[in-house]
Formats: structure tokens, sequence, C-alpha cells
């Protein structure tokens, strides 16, 4: 009997852990799902007209998708400009300055601020951009991600600067430093790296957003000149050229999809490479 | 008392004490964390102020009136409000057991390396885009559910009213299969942490009174991390709420209230989404923004209690 009751334990674990195992490997290769399903539909429309040219009209077969890449360009580097400092100075504050009630009540907004669905950024960039300047624009857009930057980088930015150990910090506070000249001269630039790192994945990350931008920097079928134009940008024009009935924009959805989704992998892995390496070689010393 | 007082000056004279460059720093960066709070008051604000036609004009029943007719200026939530609800709820009934599964099998059974590396890939999936999501959901998932999984339901199970009417492929179904993919790699990666962050005497006591390893996860390590499980969750289900693109691709856009999957449906990120830059007049807009105000609070509503459960869960970490 109880060696019944033994094997039937035994089964149960065996069982159990068997199925949680299959569940981790259905997750895991939904990635390689999509990656190989983009290659096989995405790779054969990637040329160099795809990099070069502007979208042809509907109907007129080639074309590509230039506006869109110099659009997404445009709308991460301005977002980054504006988000990343940001961002980085509140995070400054939160690990260095900050005393106890203050900083809690930020890091509460930040969080929910990150929580808010990315098509309300939109509407409140709608409202706060589009609407006094009477037009959509990659300022409005880039403006929208920005808002979706700083939360992340200043998490980021606080925990970086938390992993300093303190005896560098009272190092420099013993030689005479005063606290600005600490932060600046000697916490900052330990982290510096990593905390680089964690901000190229947030800004990375908002690369590949689209609902902030369907109605702050709207679309563009041609170049956007200056920062006070509608502007294309890949996310966007994927979701238009993938509901859209043209077999042709389908193939270049997949194409647009594929660039996409390589570019954001690359980062990330890049990223956690760095990052690894660096910790290994701390832990290492 | 005087020497207390004396002992413990007050704010403004701490701050004039300190080094006027430190002092200087100090309200430099507080001006920016401040500049934080300022932008999310700014949006409610902005979001109540840019919904007040809309909100004067219908009020609460905004919420209940299932009418949408921006011909006559009449606007309604609560079929957008149905299929947000139904959607993420549904996702939610799918990813989770299979989420909180594959947290389980990487923090209590995967030897550390390849649970790292398993993990990393859950993470990367977490960055891919929505509008990919979306992209491959048109093309792959739709079909399939058209031609193979709706005929199989239908006839297997069409008595229930959940798989009854026409088969389109897009519809409430195919949102719900869409966000569950996607919310996926969220409840992994947050029940993993928790999971881990249990005290390895927790595990050690189980398995020296004789429990089998999967007892051991599943009736002590799991309760222990319930808290934080459940954070990631809601977490995920916050996600779901708010997600626009996939959604918009695949859930059919008609704003139907129908107890069938299979029909089409409509949420309110994808009606927004659809609407906004094409939106007839002011109420109409108005109405939209208004949407936009309901979304924010349901989503809010659901981080907060996320937030509060994984701050939970990490003080009862850390006091041990």
């Amino acid at each position: 009997m109880t060696s019944n009751l033994h094997l039937w334990r035994k089964a149960v674990n065996y069982i159990m852990f068997s199925l949680a195992g299959l569940c981790t490997l259905a997750t895991v290769s939904v990635l390689f799902g999509i990656l190989g399903f983009l290659v096989w539909k995405g790779a054969s429309s990637i040329n160099w007209d795809f990099f070069t040219q502007l979208p042809k009209p509907v109907g007129e077969a080639g074309g590509g998708m230039a506006n869109a890449i110099v659009g997404s360009f445009k709308l991460v580097l301005l977002a980054a400009a504006v988000g990343v400092p940001v961002g980085f100075i509140s995070g400054v504050y939160l690990a260095e300055f900050g005393g106890r009630k203050f900083p809690a009540l930020i890091r509460y907004v930040a969080d929910l601020l990150n929580g808010v669905p990315s098509i309300v950024i939109g509407i409140f960039i709608y409202a706060l951009v589009v609407m006094p300047m009477k037009r959509f624009s990659t300022l409005a857009g880039g403006l929208a991600l920005a808002l979706m930057i700083v939360p992340v980088t200043m998490r980021t930015t606080e925990q970086f600067l938390r992993a300093v150990p303190d005896s560098l910090r009272e190092a420099a506070l013993a030689l005479g430093a005063s606290k600005w000249r600490m932060v600046a001269t000697v916490v900052i630039p330990a982290s510096m790296h990593a905390v680089l790192t964690g901000t190229l994945l947030g800004v990375a990350r908002v690369a590949g957003e689209t609902a902030p931008l369907l109605f702050t920097a709207f679309n563009n079928r041609f170049w956007s000149p200056g920062w006070d134009q509608p502007t294309a940008s890949l996310p966007v024009m994927i979701f238009t050229y993938a509901i859209a009935p043209y077999e042709d924009w389908h193939r270049q959805a997949w194409a647009a999809g594929l660039v996409l989704l390589v570019s954001m992998l690359a980062v990330n892995i890049a990223a956690h490479r760095i990052l690894s390496m660096r910790m290994a070689r701390r832990s290492g010393r | 008392m005087k020497a207390q007082l004396q002992s413990r000056p007050g704010w403004l004279q701490r701050a004039l004490k300190q080094n006027p460059a430190d002092l200087a720093a100090h309200l430099f960066t507080w001006a920016f964390a401040a500049g934080i709070l300022v932008v999310a008051v700014l949006l409610v604000y902005e979001l109540y102020a840019a919904s007040s036609l809309s909100r004067k004009e219908f009020g609460w029943s905004f919420l209940l009136s299932s009418e949408w007719d921006p011909v006559q200026d009449k606007f309604g939530a609560l079929p957008f409000i149905y299929g947000t609800v139904v959607t993420s709820v549904l996702a939610l009934l799918l990813a989770a057991p299979v989420g909180v599964a594959a947290a389980i099998f990487l923090s209590e059974l995967a030897p550390p390396k390849i649970s790292d590396s398993l993990t990393f890939v859950v993470e990367l999936l977490a960055a891919v885009p929505s509008v990919i999501y979306g992209l491959l959901a048109i093309f792959t998932m739709v079909p399939l559910l058209r031609e193979v999984i709706q005929p199989f339901l239908q006839k297997h199970f069409g008595y229930l009213p959940f798989f009854q009417g026409p088969m389109y492929g897009v519809g409430l179904l195919a949102a719900s299969l869409v966000l569950a993919v996607m919310i996926l790699p969220y409840i992994v990666s947050i029940s993993r942490e928790a999971l881990l962050a249990v005290p390895p005497e927790q595990r050690e006591a189980a398995l020296a009174v004789g429990a089998t390893r999967w007892e051991a996860a599943w009736q002590v390590v799991t309760p222990y991390a319930g808290l934080g499980i459940a954070g990631s969750i809601f977490l995920a289900l916050a996600r779901a709420l708010g997600e626009t693109m996939a959604v918009t691709m695949v859930i059919g856009n008609a704003p139907n209230i129908s107890a069938s999957l299979f029909e089409s449906g409509y949420s309110i990120a994808a009606v927004i989404a659809n609407e906004f830059t094409e939106a007839t007049g002011e109420m109409h807009l108005s109405a939209l923004i208004q949407l936009g105000l309901v979304l924010f609070g349901i989503t809010i509503i659901m981080n907060a209690i996320a937030r509060i459960m994984l701050a939970a869960t990490s003080r009862k970490g850390q006091t041990r």
C-alpha cells in the first residue's frame, strides 16, 4: 500500500514537472516561431529598394520604406534626447539625494506612468502638442515616446547607482569631496556603463511602439522634412500595410516586420551580453 | 524639548547648512523628479478636461449605454468595455496556468544556467513589438482559427453559447489568443522572480520531511510566493487591458455584445486607435477621449493592486 502511494507520488512528481517543462518549451518556442515565420515571409522582400525607395502608390509594385526607416530613427532620437536625460537625472535624485517619503511617491507615480496604456499616452500628447500646433508632427511623436522612456530610464538609473558599493562613496567623502562631486565623479562613472546599457534597452523598446504614434506622428507617404511635419515610421507602416487588402503591401509589411524585429533583438542581445560580461568581471575580482 | 528641537533642525536649516553646490545639485535633480509628478498630474488633467464635452452630455450613463453612433452624436462605452474585459480575462485564464507552470519549472527544476538562458529568451519575447504579434496573428492564427479550430469547437462544443455563430476567424477568440501569447512572458518572468525569492530553507524543510520535489514546489514554495505570482497576474491583466495594436488587428472591430467568442468585438484601445484621427465632430473626439479616461482608470487600478502585491512580497523577502 505504502509503496503504491510512493509510486503514485513519484508519478505525479514526474508528470507535473514534465507538463511544466512543456509549458516552458511552448513559451520559449513562440519567439523562434515568430522569428522563423518573419524570415520565411519577409526575407525575400528585403532588397536595396526597401531601404532606399519611397513607397509606391497603390497598384504599382516595388518601392520601399526609406522614409519610414528615417522617420523611426528621428522619432527615437528625439525621444531619447528628451527622455533619457530627464529619466537619468530623476534617477540620480532617487538614488543619491532623496529622503524617504517623496522618492517613494515618485517611484510609485513612475511605476503607474509605466503602466499607462501607450494609446492613452498618445491621447495625452495629442491634447498637449498636436491640438495647439494644429498638425501631426515628428515632434509630437517623439515626445510621446519620450514619455514612455522616462520611467524606465529612471528606475534603471536608480537601480544601478544603488549597486555601486558604499565604500566608494565613503572613500570619496573621506578625501574631502563634497556630495555632488562624489556623485558626479565617483558614483556615476562607476555605474555609467550599466546605466547606459539599461537605458539602451528602454529606448529600443519604444522603437517598436505603434499606438502612441497613430495620432501624434501620424503617417506620411513621402519624406518628412524638419520636425514639424507628420512622419512615417516602421511600426505604423507595418500596421497600415498589414490591414490593407493589397498583396504587395503584405509582402512589404513582412519585410518591415523582419527588419524591426531583428534590430530589436540585436540591441537586446548585445545589451544583455555587455551587462552579463560586466557582472562576470565584477564577481571574478 | 528645546534640546530635541535643536538636535533635529527643520529641513530649511538643514538645507542651508549644506554646501551650496550640494544644495544646487539636490534642487536640480529634485526638480526633474518633481517634473515627473507634474507630467502625471497633467496627464490626468488633460484627459479629464478634453473629455468634458462628452462627460457633461452623457455622465455616468456613458458606461452603460451600448449605442455608438457618430452620425447622431450618441455615444456609449459598454460594447468596448465588454470587449476589453472579455478578451483580457479570457487571455489571462489561458496564459496564467501556462505561465505559472513555466515559472515553477524555471525556478524549481531547471539547472540555473539553463533557467537563466531560457528566461532571457522569455524576456526577449516581451520585447517583441505588439504590431508584429498582430501581423503574425492576421496571417497565421486567423486562417487557422477559421479553417480548423473554430469548426472543431463548433462541432464538438457547439451547444455552448460561446462557440455559436458564423466563423470568420477574427473576433473575440482571436484577440484573446493573441493577448494570451503576449502577456505570457510577463507572467513567467515576474512569477519566476517571486519563486526565486522564496528562502531555500522552505524547500529544504519540505524535502527533509519526505516531500517530492513537485510537492515541495507546489505545496510549499508556490503558496509562499503566492502574492508575488498574483501580482504578476494583475500586472499582465493591466497590460492586456491596454494593449492596442494586436487586438485592433484581429478583434473584428464591430461594437457587438455577444456571448459567442466567434463574434466580432471591439476593445476600448482599438476603437480609439481606429476612430481618433477620423473623428467626425467634437463630441465624437470627446467621447473617444472619455473612453481613454475609462481605460486609464481601469489600468491604473489594476497596476496599483499589482504594485501593492509585489511590494508586499519584496518586504516579506527582506524581513527574512
